[in-house]
This record gives structure tokens, C-alpha cells and sequence, in this order.
């Protein structure tokens, strides 16, 4: 059984200036100890689709769909009792996202205390376990420090030790390792990876870092405007693109190994998502469109796992002919 | 810590002997000659006059008054009230647990009505309720105490007769009638601290409500009362703490009117009393005292703040 399902989720924001589709008919699956990354630009949907699948999006969001976590559809009511227990969830920015006014200890020891009924004192010591665990040096020292004393990695860290303290099925990483440094950035996936495999947590790992992607992700959406433009296996994605914005993110990625001095981009901006074109939303910036890219390109499985909306696809035989 | 506490006392002594200085010098700019006061029948003659001058050092150099005064003043002694013929010090002692019983009665009410006020605002935040909250805060901050004094007045003790319209009886003597003659007054004081703390709380828990840590903290699945209770309003209170201590500092001050009006024998009546009468050690000992009320507040709000804000502490 599969950790998340997600099926047919479209998330709307009522705005002042009109409604908007932030995602549009999303689906996606993740088995236990997998980790399904979600890829694309600010504004795609990513950290949208996140919050979605907790229940915790702005009150002027609307949802459908399905989410199912173990199989158990995901109402709101279910959301907030598996909220810190069976889902949780680390954010974009360590500096901000803990407390400054309670200390590490006590807000790894605050979800043990809610969820495991632990008393003040063995959710205390459950929490530098914890600490230990996501390696913090000192954990008991550090559990009595407040978050300014600690630095980004460190927070990220206990970030991490709140989120998994409870065992989660599912836990979802929105860009957890942006606001590193490089070097921390490295350590905190490599111990994500490594808590995965120990618990069989499944993750989704949200980040526009495709190198994050090619080295910790088993399988990719890569997202367009709030829709799927592809999913695949992440060798295969990597190794045989179809979708045109697929094929830009790549050649947009900085890669050590490169020689090329300068980096590719895509022309054009993403589209305004309330008043978004017509038929394929790459389609103003795609390279390769056609008339018929002014239709709604379906998903389609080019390859076993391997799913493309796109009216030119596989793009081999355009490139070759 | 330590040494942070004992900067800080070094801080209040030079604040302290300025006032004391300022006090003393823009007496002297009041208008009218305290001998002549006291001597009220016998003003036409020079010899009184001259011998009253005299007792009271006012025929010696400004800076010879202000430095024999502070001598005293440096060995626990205010003076003697020209007027009333007591001890300065004593006639503090007595009023002081009048003002102070007020203060506290007003500042509780304040608090109880204005924080939660505050955050039940700022939780329903663009609705009904918050526009009711706000409504009844700008009232409360819009209406002069004397008036909502008068109108509490007519009601309760004139048209209902529930409540005593005026007078004082001290906490020690008669716990429950006290509380029935200070009641009236310490809400029409109270309305004031809780309509300001209550805006200030409300935009501390907007600011608070609005921060990732929020987020974090119902991503653990905490419920809301929680997540308002604990993780909101525990930075919300930062601010709002030492804005309280500083509406506490004034309640204690005195509240010249309002103990008017309810004829309180506290310490605004005490001081208004002693300017009219140009009763100078008066004055000067009540706002000494009142500026040590005030110094130890300040001290007492910066301990909270870092009982509150960790940041703080290990700075």
C-alpha cells in the first residue's frame, strides 16, 4: 500500500482580484521509504500542494480531490489528527520556523507530550534522543538552548527531530535545504536519507534544486503553472526528458562537471495563473509548440512510469525529424 | 545577570539625583511665595514672614536648600509637610497603600478585560466580534474618566444604591467594604488600561499569529488553543509586558481626577493637595517617590522581558 495517494488535486485561492487555480488536477503516489520529489519554479504549486496534504493552506483556499494516507482518505478531521503523529512536515526557513521562546528540547518534547502522552520528563528525554539522533552534538546540552543559540543547520536539524519524532508515514520536506549553506545542505539530505531508510517513512521533497533531486529522489513531478508536465523515474527523467520545460530546467541547472561557461535559460515568464493561456501553459515559451498546443495536452505514459503532457512528445522523433 | 542587575541600579541613581534636581528648580518658577501662604493671617508681618522664611531655609542660596535637602533626603528623611505638620515619609507610608490597592484593582481588571480581548480580536480578526472588540476599545479609550466616573456614580450608588458614591475604607479594616469604595474607581481606571492593552495586544498577536513558527507549531498537530495560547501569545506578550508595567507605573502616580471624584485619599489628591499649598518637601518627597515607583517598574518590566524573551537572556 501506497504511503500518500494524491489524486485530482486543484487548489484554488479566492482573491481580492479573482480567483486563481494554483493546481490543477495533481496526481501522485508515494510508497513507504520512497521519496517522490515534487520540482519546479516559485509559484507551480509545490509548497500549495504541501500544505494541502496537512490541511493547513489559508482560509481563502479551496481544495478537491483526493488525499489518502495509507489508504485512509484525508478529511479535514483526519488531517488534524494525523497532523505531527502519521504526517508532518519540515520547513523552507530554519531561522524562523521553531519558536525563539521555548527551547529545542522542549518543542521536540511538545509533539511527544501530545501525540505519545509521554510526561514532561521522558518526552524530554525521548526529545535529545531525538537530537542525538538527527546529530546534534551536545544534545543535552543543546535541548536546554533556545533557537537563536543555534545555528541554521542546527535548526534544520531539530526541525527534522521534531517531524520524525513521532514516526511519521509521510513526511513532507519543502525546500528543507534552501537556506544552507552548501555543506549543510549535504549533511541534512544525507541524514533525511538515512532516517528514511531506518523508519520507512515516505518523503516528498519539494525544491527546485534539481542536483538535490538527481541524488535523493526516486521519483520526480515536475511541475508547470500548477500542472504535471512530467513524472517519471528520476534516472529516466534525467536520462530521457520528453517535456520541453522538463528539458529547460535541466539545461538551466548549474553543474560542476559542466564546461559550459554560461548557463541555459528559458525565455519568458511564468503565466499569470488567473488568467492562464488556453491550452498547454508552456506552450507561450515552448520551443518546439505547435497550433495544437492551444488544446489541453492529457498526461500520457510514454514508458512504463514515465507520464508527459505534451502535445510534441517524445520529443526524439521532433528533434530527429 | 548579576552584573546586569547592578549596572542597571547604576543606571537609576544619576536618573534619580537629575529629577531630584529638576524637581527643585522648577518649584522655584511656580508663582507665588510659600511664606506667605502659611502665613495666611499674619501675612502683613515682616517678622513673621522673615522668621518663617528662616525655619524653612528659604532665605538661604538655592543650591544650600536643594543639597540640605537631599543630605536628609540621603538619610531616609523627605522633611516635614509645611502644611499638614507630619513627616513627609509618614504622610507617603499612609497614602502609598491607598494609591497602591487602587492601582492594583484598576491594572487587574485591565488586564483580565484587555489581553484576552485582545487575542480573541485578533484570532477573528475582520470579523463581527473584532469589530465589536474594537468599537467598545475606542470607547473605552475615547471616554474621560471623570465622566465615566459621574455616570458609575448616578448608577450604582444614586439610581441602585448598590455601591458607596465616594469615600475610602482601607483593606485592613474592612476587606469587603473596601473593595466596595475602590471597585467603581478601579474600573473606571481599568476600562482605560484594558482598551490600551488591548490594541497593543491584538497587533502583537496579529504579528505573532502571522510567523512561520505558527505554522510549525500546528504542523505538530497542536490544536488551536494551543497554538494561540502557547506559541502566539508567548511572543504576542513581549511587548504588551512592558507597556503594562509602564500603565501600572502611571496607575500608581496617582490618578488625580478620578480620586477626586471618588474622594480617595491617595496619592493624586496628595500631590494635587500640596501644589496648591506650594507645600514644597510634599512635592518633592511624593515625586521622588513616585520616580522610584517608577525606576523600580522599569527594572521589574526588563526582568520580565527576559524571563519572556530567551533572546534576551543570553545576549
Amino acid at each position: 500500500m501506497n504511503a500518500l495517494d494524491v489524486e485530482g488535486l486543484c487548489i484554488d485561492f479566492h482573491t481580492e482580484r479573482g480567483t486563481l487555480r494554483a493546481v490543477d488536477r495533481l496526481s501522485f503516489s508515494v510508497a513507504p521509504g520512497r521519496t517522490l520529489a515534487i520540482v519546479g519554479e516559485s509559484g507551480c504549486g509545490k509548497s500549495a500542494t504541501a500544505l494541502a496534504i496537512l490541511g493547513l493552506l489559508a482560509e481563502n483556499a479551496e481544495t478537491s480531490g483526493r488525499i489518502s494516507l495509507a489508504g485512509q482518505a484525508l478529511t479535514p478531521q483526519a488531517q488534524r489528527a494525523a497532523r505531527g503523529r502519521e504526517l508532518a512536515m519540515i520547513f523552507q526557513e530554519p531561522m524562523t520556523s521553531l519558536n525563539p521562546a521555548f527551547t529545542a528540547g522542549e518543542q521536540v518534547a511538545e509533539a511527544l507530550r501530545l501525540h505519545e502522552g509521554l510526561n514532561p520528563r521522558d518526552a524530554m528525554q525521548r526529545a535529545i534522543a531525538m537530537l542525538e539522533r538527527v546529530r546534534i552534538p551536545e544534545a543535552a546540552r543543546r535541548a536546554k538552548q533556545y533557537p537563536h543559540q543555534l545555528s541554521g543547520g542546527m535548526r534544520q536539524r531539530v526541525m527534522i527531530a521534531i517531524a520524525l519524532a513521532c514516526k511519521p508515514k509521510l513526511l513532507i520536506a519543502d525546500e528543507p535545504t534552501t537556506a544552507l549553506d552548501v555543506t549543510v545542505q549535504a549533511q541534512i539530505l544525507a541524514l533525511l536519507d538515512e532516517l528514511k531508510r531506518e523508519t520507512g517513512t515516505a518523503v516528498v521533497l519539494i525544491t527546485h534544486d534539481l542536483g538535490v533531486v538527481r541524488d535523493h529522489a526516486d521519483e520526480v513531478v515536475v511541475m508547470y503553472a500548477g500542472r504535471v508536465a512530467e513524472r517519471a523515474p528520476t534516472a529516466q527523467l534525467f536520462n530521457q526528458p520528453e517535456h520541453p520545460y522538463t528539458i529547460g530546467l535541466l539545461g538551466a541547472a548549474p553543474r560542476l562537471d559542466s564546461r559550459r561557461a554560461r548557463l541555459a535559460s528559458i525565455e519568458g515568464t511564468v503565466p499569470d495563473l488567473r488568467n492562464p493561456p488556453p491550452g498547454c501553459r508552456f506552450a507561450p515559451r515552448c520551443p518546439f509548440a505547435l497550433a495544437a498546443c492551444e488544446a489541453l495536452p492529457a498526461l500520457a505514459e510514454l514508458a512504463p512510469g514515465h507520464w508527459v503532457a505534451c502535445h510534441r512528445a517524445p520529443l526524439d522523433a521532433v528533434i530527429a525529424a | 545577570m548579576w552584573l546586569w542587575l547592578l549596572r542597571r541600579l547604576g543606571q537609576v541613581i544619576p536618573t534619580l539625583l537629575i529629577l531630584s534636581v529638576l524637581v527643585f528648580g522648577l518649584q522655584q518658577l511656580m508663582p507665588g511665595d510659600p511664606a506667605l501662604i502659611l502665613a495666611g493671617e499674619e501675612r502683613g508681618d515682616a517678622q513673621v514672614l522673615a522668621q518663617i522664611r528662616a525655619e524653612l531655609m528659604l532665605d538661604r542660596p538655592l543650591a544650600e536648600q536643594y543639597l540640605h535637602w537631599l543630605w536628609r533626603v540621603l538619610h531616609g528623611d523627605f522633611g516635614f509637610s509645611w502644611r499638614i505638620r507630619m513627616p513627609v515619609g509618614e504622610l507617603i507610608l499612609t497614602k502609598l497603600p491607598v494609591t497602591f490597592q487602587l492601582a492594583a484593582m484598576s491594572f487587574i481588571i485591565g488586564v483580565v478585560i484587555g489581553v484576552p480581548c485582545g487575542v480573541l480580536s485578533a484570532v477573528w480578526r475582520d470579523r463581527p466580534a473584532d469589530w465589536a472588540i474594537n468599537g467598545v476599545a475606542l470607547f473605552g479609550i475615547s471616554m474621560p474618566n471623570f465622566w465615566l466616573g459621574i455616570m458609575m456614580i448616578l448608577l450604582f450608588s444614586v439610581q441602585l444604591g448598590w455601591l458607596p458614591p465616594s469615600g475610602y475604607v482601607p483593606l485592613w479594616e474592612d476587606p469587603l467594604m473596601s473593595l466596595e469604595t475602590t471597585i467603581m474607581p478601579a474600573f473606571v481606571l481599568g476600562t482605560g488600561v484594558a482598551s490600551v492593552l488591548m490594541r497593543h495586544t491584538r497587533a502583537a498577536m496579529l504579528g505573532a499569529l502571522s510567523q512561520d513558527y505558527v505554522r510549525t507549531a500546528r504542523a505538530k498537530g497542536l490544536s488551536e488553543t494551543l497554538v494561540v495560547g502557547k506559541h502566539a501569545l508567548r511572543n504576542a506578550l513581549i511587548p504588551v509586558v512592558t507597556l503594562g508595567t509602564i500603565e501600572f507605573g502611571r496607575l500608581l502616580a496617582g490618578a488625580v481626577l478620578t480620586e477626586q471624584i471618588f474622594s480617595i485619599p491617595g496619592f493624586g489628591k496628595l500631590v494635587v493637595d500640596a501644589v496648591f499649598n506650594r507645600d514644597y518637601p510634599v512635592v518633592q518627597g511624593v515625586v521622588m517617590a513616585t520616580a522610584l515607583i517608577f525606576v523600580t517598574l522599569s527594572l521589574i518590566a526588563d526582568m520580565l522581558y527576559m524571563a519572556i524573551n530567551p533572546r534576551l537572556r543570553t545576549a
